[in-house]
């Protein structure tokens, strides 16, 4: 019997043993199977993400941020995504939801933590803390193995250049309005100097946001003149894991269920 | 001969079509550079431009001075472009394999290998250079080389395509170059193993689909009736990581310049990201090299493959489930949960095909054991057989949730890697690259069986001090992340966990570097192998051992 089946086997294996077209064909059938099932329902599935109030894309500095964040390969060593484990609550605050990493194309949970999670790291240090740790992690942690970016305090950010990263974004489903575009370079500026007309911008985010309360605006690396990538990327940091209020979310919640 | 002599006057059509994409390509590269938004993307831009005016040079020489008889002859095989590719192997084989150990370093002693004014040096910049120089440009030169010799051979025929083969070749060795200062200057996309920006992407687009139409055009004109079983791996890995690469890269650039922004966002391109990441372990490290071992291990034991119904049966099955696997990446994460326990059945499932190909390679010695003994390429081929089935072993453990819990974001997952990388790609690798070199440089032996021996016991001992402090590491401070004091707080802060793996780290350095010092000895072992030498001391002992036959 077994013998049988396994002339069958062999007889037929023929077709595609013999014609390379087929081959490629029965290959090309067999492995887009399983993605297909596994990635093309996460599109239309609803509770795949659950709108949260507060999530809202990054402001043009944040957004540079982020992109200083990614051109220094961050993700590699810190992860960006709090499973909901009893430790890892504790150390790092609440889970992360999936509505937190909507807006962020790609997404950066990374896989590895060389160095702690920060998805929650927003508001947790100081600027100061943060500008000084990035100039010379060692100096406020002695056993720390995190390289130094001392370079970004003397970078200035590109500051015209951020209006193609808003409208790129936009144009990928970032709910950035024409006017956040247009005022990008204009809406940086504003957000590291307390004594500009930033109202506007705050108001703005905010109403994306559907929260007040969600935008920083501050001389982030302490220094003078033009925002430096020091300035974008600690405006990034403080603002991780923030834009949600868990004082009021309810994760029991019919709604917040899966 | 009427169309001879065309050809001899005018070239033949491959170089013409050739010819005619770098003259494109020039062009697409100068007008890019002009408009560039940024200064990494001109520099790559001017990269581009002088690499096809290089090529358009090369063609033009190569014509002129070559006999248009002899230059594709079909009456032989194409054996140059295996030895370009053994080159290309080695050199980025030791590129990789140093930027790994320097990586490994920069964690033990960050005050001695991190340079604060130079930034791109740092961790995160490396990082995705030693990924992409092991895996793409050490492993892809390989499973080129390689692919292209067990082709011809199998199908009994030369390459197709002309001068198409050395477009593949050079095409990819560009890629290559893009991708690795591309991450030097800080561009990249983030998604590890896909970190290339959209620009290089495109170029290997290219390079791909011409790969599969000459390794496709080679198999139309086979003179055997039957498509051998390493063929069906290698077109597995071929069409299947042009899928990949296609789906996952799909991106927007933000203007004429290094950046863009992937197309998926948030949960659904973190999905993408890793069915195709644990995919390119499938099938570039996986499938590819199986086909190295199912024509490297025969050839050499001079035995036919075991079974002939178990590569078919595990054949379809480890394809078809692979392709599932991905989301055991994603455990506990805000991927909706009917992903995560998909994925984690289908990696379980996973362990039976990947056995079955273990099987078969080891199998493939029955009655022929006694070259385990004899021949140090052998068992260096047999014993990454037997680290591909401990790591197929151990990544279904990891896929299982709670396993996972404990596992993931942790040094476990970096062993768990390397064992795979160095123990099953990188042996069968060199155990290829050895056998390649005597063959088509058509070397009766080896320069030295001894260094083989050397290669293999250093080797294969920086590998398991690698993996070994790894897992000590990674289940260490997976559990010092999760221990409660008796007053129920949090015992250790992340520091202390970083820095109870100090030991780890050296241990892990140290096994590194044996690795590297093991590949530096191969590189001597197959230029001498190549110039035709034979170490003299081997070859009055080889004469004066009798001819034992073993035992049936």
């Amino acid at each position: 019997m077994a013998a049988k089946r396994a002339n069958w086997l062999m007889r037929n294996h023929k077709w595609f043993e013999r014609h390379s077209l087929i081959l490629v064909v029965g290959i090309l059938v067999v492995v887009s199977i399983g993605g297909i099932i596994e990635i093309a329902p996460l599109f239309y599935l609803k509770n795949t993400i659950e709108k949260v109030q507060g999530v809202r894309p990054l402001t043009p500095l944040e957004l540079a941020g982020q992109n200083i964040y990614v051109r220094e390969g961050c993700n590699v060593c810190h992860s960006q995504m709090v499973r909901p484990l009893r430790d890892e609550v504790e150390r790092y605050g609440h889970y992360s939801l999936a509505a937190e990493s909507m807006y962020d194309h790609p997404f950066l949970w990374g896989s590895k933590r060389t160095g702690p999670d920060l998805a929650r790291v927003g508001g947790k240090y100081s600027d100061e803390w943060h500008r000084q740790h990035l100039i010379d992690p060692r100096s406020l942690v002695p056993q720390s193995i995190m390289p130094p970016y001392a370079f970004l305090a003397g970078r200035p950010v590109e500051v015209e250049a951020v209006r193609a990263d808003l409208a790129a974004l936009k144009a990928l489903g970032v709910p950035y309005t024409d006017e956040m575009v247009a005022g990008a370079a204009e809406h940086l500026l504003q957000q590291v100097d307390v004594d500009s007309d930033f109202e506007a911008m705050v108001d703005a985010y905010s109403v994306v946001a559907g929260r007040e309360g969600t935008v920083i605006v501050r001389n982030f690396d302490g220094a003078p003149g033009a925002p430096t990538e020091l300035d974008a990327v600690i405006a990034y940091l403080q603002v991780l894991g923030s834009f949600v209020d868990f004082s009021t979310y309810e994760a029991g919640d019919v709604a917040n269920r899966r | 001969m009427g169309a001879n002599e065309q050809v001899r006057s005018s070239g033949d059509p491959s170089s013409w079509a050739v010819a005619i994409t770098l003259a494109v390509m020039a062009a697409i590269g100068l007008v890019a550079a002009a408009n560039a938004h940024d200064l990494a993307f001109a520099t790559h831009m001017w990269m581009v431009v002088a690499a096809a005016v290089v090529g358009l040079q090369a063609i033009l020489v190569w014509t002129t001075n070559s006999d248009p008889e002899k230059r594709f002859d079909p009456t032989y095989y194409d054996d140059g472009i295996i030895k370009a590719g053994i080159a290309a192997s080695v050199f980025w084989g030791l590129a990789g394999f140093l930027v790994g150990l320097v990586l490994a370093l920069q964690l033990t002693w960050p005050n001695l290998f991190y340079f604060p004014d130079w930034g791109f040096t740092n961790f995160g910049r490396l990082r995705p250079l030693h990924t992409s120089a092991v895996i793409f440009a050490f492993g892809g030169n390989v499973l080129i080389a390689t692919s292209f010799y067990v082709v011809q051979r199998t199908c009994r025929t030369r390459l197709a395509g002309g001068l198409w083969p050395w477009f593949v070749f050079w095409g990819y060795q560009l890629f290559i170059v893009i991708a690795a200062t591309g991450y030097l200057m800080g561009v990249t996309q983030s998604k590890e193993y896909a970190e290339p920006e959209w620009y290089a992407d495109i170029w290997l687009t290219v390079v791909w689909v011409a790969y599969l139409l000459v390794f496709l055009a080679t198999i139309w004109k086979r003179r055997e009736p039957h498509i051998y079983v390493a063929n069906w791996f290698y077109l597995a890995f071929i069409v299947t990581v042009a899928m990949l690469h296609l789906v996952n890269n799909l991106s927007l650039p933000a203007a004429v310049g290094s950046k863009s922004y992937s197309v998926m966002a948030g949960v659904q391109s973190a999905l993408t990201q890793w069915w195709y990441a644990h995919n390119a372990v499938g099938f570039f490290l996986t499938a590819g090299f199986l086909a190295i071992m199912y024509y490297f291990i025969p050839k050499r034991v001079d035995r036919p493959v075991w079974s002939y119904r178990l590569s078919i049966v595990h054949f379809w099955s480890l394809i078809f489930i692979y392709i599932w696997a991905g989301p055991h990446h994603l455990h506990y994460t805000a991927l909706p949960q009917w992903a995560q326990t998909l994925g984690m059945t289908f990696s379980i499932m996973l362990w039976m095909p990947s056995w079955g190909g273990m099987i078969n390679g080891l199998m493939t010695l029955s009655g022929a054991w006694d070259r385990l003994r004899t021949d140090p390429v052998v068992r260096m081929m047999v014993v990454s057989v037997a680290f591909y089935g401990m790591s197929t072993f151990e990544g279904p453990v990891l896929s299982i949730r709670a396993v996972n819990a404990l596992s993931h974001y942790t040094d476990w997952g970096i062993g768990h890697v390397h064992s795979g990388a160095l123990g099953w790609v990188g042996l069968i690798s060199f155990g290829a690259l050895y056998c390649l070199t005597q063959w088509v440089w058509k070397r009766e032996r080896l320069y030295s069986n001894a260094l083989v021996e050397w290669h293999f016991w250093i080797a294969s001992i920086g590998i398991v001090l690698y993996i070994a402090s790894m897992w000590v590491s990674g289940i260490m401070e997976g559990l010092m992340w999760r221990t409660y004091n008796e007053f129920g707080f949090l015992e250790y802060s992340f520091i202390e966990t970083v820095s109870a793996k100090y030991i780890s780290y050296i241990i892990r350095a140290l096994g590194g570097g044996l690795f590297f010092v093991g590949s530096l000895i191969m590189t001597y072992n197959l230029i001498r192998t190549a110039r035709g030498d034979v170490r003299e001391e081997e070859d009055a002992v080889q004469a004066a051992r009798p001819n034992l036959q073993p035992a049936e």
